[in-house]
């Protein structure tokens, strides 16, 4: 009984000290942080927004999508995304892979119709189709795709904008990132920035 | 640049930033928890406080206040997660029902941040800051203090069993060590794309014309503590893979030195609390030794990608990120189940079947490669004891273990404090199994089901947080179950640590002589990790066969 005396006093100090961390760790240092945040990197503590002209904006009013944030769309003159399993696809409030296993068999028929899917859009064999085309990312928003899916997109996209495939490769190259300093992951294609650039190009 | 070389390089860069910042924050841990002065800021507030921050205290009264602490936590949050539909900046948000409100108040407090909800569709902004992250920051420095009350258990002699004064302890880790290092690495991330604002959600209209929610909130800010603090509980529910979490790879580089750079340096500032700088180095090699065997291993799994899927694909990317591909979240995963932090860059549930054994390998080894801030040392502490009472069997000795003797009664904390988790997760696992409303909780059957739920009893009984997230947890049934799991996965051996922190503390030193098997030297490092992993081999090799192993035989 003194033991459970002891442990409720030690608890009311311990609200007392709860309450200014909460103070300190949980209003001031987040606002602090926001503060210098929104005045030294607006934009991007915005979340990268951009118009539909590749411009910086931090309205979302005026925004059609964020730089860092995938989203869907089903133009054949665009690239196309990875699949999502966010939501029912593409969903900001339900960001998430889709949790299918390795072994999981709905996984691999999943793979097994993109692909056939994909082979078909493109004019490709299956097995030319790359891996990221066919599998759903870890957030359901990847904004990127690798270089081998854009590059396996290029003609239709060129084909649907009366582009030439040269044109559009050209683009696939100005918005293809490499790994960071060389050896941080991995080689990407930012699909929304390199969309807004086809559009601008086909004019 | 080849993959292979790329990822070789990778982790050397990580290794290499460790190399340079443990050592510095290591001394600066080692000063905070053995110096007697306080700042004038943290005087002013024990005084405020009515806080004793003079007593030195037996290691009773240090568990009482870690313990009142942690309780106070649970109450205050699980009370904040029941009302927060009545404060402002809810988000619009219903309160969290009664056992998830329990769940989140147990996992947050216990530094576990397992999460049965999805954070963009059930915790408003104020939740997040001021109930969520604040224990982010306190549950860290519990362990933390837990381990430098330990540490100077051992330096100590006849010290009638006083370890020290938790207050300092908590207030000097929170205040001179987490905030400011927090601080800089939100800033760094927002500087390279994490996003840092109050906006509520803002509808937007795509480049095709469809809608999309854009989801802002204080994310940079969780982000870095969530990391340093080896917490794990994601802003939004994909977690680390989330771009405005995690938006490069360079962030994600960022983010796996945050979660190992604490634990890392809690093992150095062990070394020089106990005035011997090799003893740090030993536990830190030991640590460093599992943790590289762990991301190899990994990082060939997810590279290799064996499995149906990843081989009809052509490569493990379910589950993936592409700015990241299977390098990086290797590494990331390797990371965060070799800590407690449960933080995720990729779905482990869809790693490949020997990726996933490993990452919960990691787990089930106790987090002690390099293991939670505070607790891995802890971990790694007690291993360190069986290993040198081992070798006194062997040779004939009363084993000791830096001058202090290991008995009997030392033993029998060690053992039960080694016991407890493994109890927590096969039994919770059988109830789970067992149960109708476990097995109803579970996405798919067979052994990749007998993962999940074992995946997530070990995350839940080791203080992890990650999970196989197909499981459905959010019913009552689990949520009750693995807020058991964390609250006794977490205070219990923590009991156990303390109690023998005040016996070391009591004795005497022994001064070494020709029988005193050295514990810095590679002999002893080699002897601990072999410890570490036959101690978990032969408690959980039963479970992983007909899980993961049976899978990757499959």
């Amino acid at each position: 009984m003194s033991d459970l005396f002891v442990l409720l006093r030690h608890s009311l100090a311990g609200l007392r000290v709860l309450i200014a961390a909460t103070l300190l760790c949980g209003l001031v240092y987040p606002l602090v942080v926001t503060g210098v945040a929104q005045a030294a990197f607006g934009w991007r503590a915005d979340g990268s927004l951009i118009t539909e002209s590749g411009a910086h904006t931090n309205d979302p009013a005026e925004a059609v999508g964020s730089a860092l944030i995938g989203q869907g769309n089903d133009d054949e003159g665009l690239f196309y995304p990875r699949p999502s399993a966010a939501g029912d696809g593409w969903d900001t409030l339900s960001t998430y892979g889709s949790n299918l296993g390795p072994e999981d068999p709905d996984l691999v028929k999943a793979i097994t119709e993109r692909q056939r899917e994909i082979a078909a859009r493109e004019g490709v064999t299956v097995d030319q189709v790359p891996a990221d085309a066919v599998t759903a990312s870890a957030s359901g928003i990847d904004p990127d795709i690798s270089p081998a899916y854009a590059a396996l997109q290029v003609s239709r996209v060129a084909r649907a904008n009366g582009l030439s495939d040269q044109a559009v490769t050209a683009l696939v190259a100005e918005h293809t990132d490499g790994r960071t300093f060389g050896f941080l992951g991995e080689a990407r294609v930012n699909v929304l920035e390199l969309n807004i650039a086809v559009r601008a190009q086909r004019g | 640049m080849n993959a292979i070389l790329a990822a070789v390089l990778q982790i050397l860069g990580l290794v290499g930033a460790l190399a340079f910042s443990v050592p510095l924050l290591g001394r600066y841990l080692a000063h905070i928890y053995t110096s007697p002065k306080h700042l004038r800021a943290e005087a002013v507030a024990y005084r405020a406080l009515k806080v004793d921050a003079e007593a030195d205290q037996h290691w009773r009264s240090y568990a009482m206040s870690a313990l009142g602490f942690s309780l106070a936590g649970i109450l205050f949050l699980f009370a904040f997660g029941r009302l927060q539909n009545l404060l402002p900046l809810d988000g619009g948000f219903d309160p969290l029902p009664s056992d998830g409100a329990w769940n989140t108040a147990v996992s947050f407090v216990t530094n576990t941040n397992w999460q049965w909800y999805s954070g963009e569709a059930a915790t408003g902004h104020l939740i997040q800051m001021a109930g969520l992250a604040v224990q982010n920051f306190v549950s860290a420095a519990v362990g933390l203090s837990v381990a430098a009350a330990f540490a100077r258990g051992l330096a100590r002699t006849r010290n009638q069993g006083r370890i020290g004064n938790f207050w300092v302890d908590l207030v000097r880790t929170t205040v001179r060590v987490l905030l400011p290092v927090a601080f800089v690495v939100a800033i760094v991330l927002v500087a390279a794309g994490a996003v840092q604002n109050l906006h509520s959600v803002h509808e937007m209209t795509t480049l095709t014309g469809g809608g999309q929610a854009l989801t802002g909130g204080p994310v940079a800010s969780q982000e870095a503590i969530k990391e340093l603090g080896t917490n794990g509980g994601g802003f939004y529910n994909a977690n680390s893979a989330h771009p405005f979490e995690n938006p490069s790879p360079f962030t994600n580089l960022l983010e796996i030195w945050a979660i190992l750079v604490l634990p890392f340096s809690m093992a150095w500032a062990f070394g020089l609390i106990v005035k011997d700088k090799r003893q740090g180095g030993a536990v830190v090699a030991t640590m460093g030794t599992l943790l590289i065997v762990g991301i190899t291993l990994l990082t060939w799994a997810e590279m290799a990608g064996p499995g149906t899927a990843p081989q009809v694909a052509g490569a493990a990317m379910e589950g993936k990120e592409t700015r990241f591909g299977e390098a990086a979240t290797a590494l990331f995963a390797a990371a965060t189940t070799g800590t407690s932090t449960g933080a995720v860059n990729g779905m482990h549930e869809s790693l490949t079947a020997p990726g996933g054994g490993v990452a919960m390998f990691g787990m089930m080894l106790g987090e002690i490669a390099p293991g939670g801030v505070g607790s891995g040392l802890y971990g790694m502490l007690m291993l360190a004891v069986v290993t040198v009472f081992l070798c006194g069997l062997m040779v004939g000795r009363t084993p000791e273990y830096l001058g202090k003797k290991i008995s009997r009664d030392e033993m029998v904390l060690v053992a039960v404090y080694i016991l407890t988790t493994p109890i927590l997760v096969l039994v919770g696992a059988a109830i789970a199994l067992t149960a109708p409303a476990g097995l109803a909780g579970l996405s798919t059957d067979g052994p990749h089901g007998l993962s999940e739920a074992l995946y997530a009893v070990t995350s839940a009984a080791n203080n992890n947080g990650s999970a196989f997230a197909g499981i459905t947890s959010g019913t009552p049934f689990w949520n009750t179950l693995l807020g058991m799991l964390m609250l006794l996965g977490r205070f219990v051996p923590m009991i156990f640590v303390l109690a023998l922190a005040g016996r070391f503390a009591t004795a005497n030193r022994l001064p070494a002589n020709s029988g005193t098997l050295p514990t810095h030297r590679p002999l002893f490092i080699g002897l601990l990790t072999g410890v570490a992993l036959v101690v978990v081999g032969l408690t959980f090799v039963p479970a992983l066969m007909l899980g993961p192993i049976v899978e990757s035989l499959s």
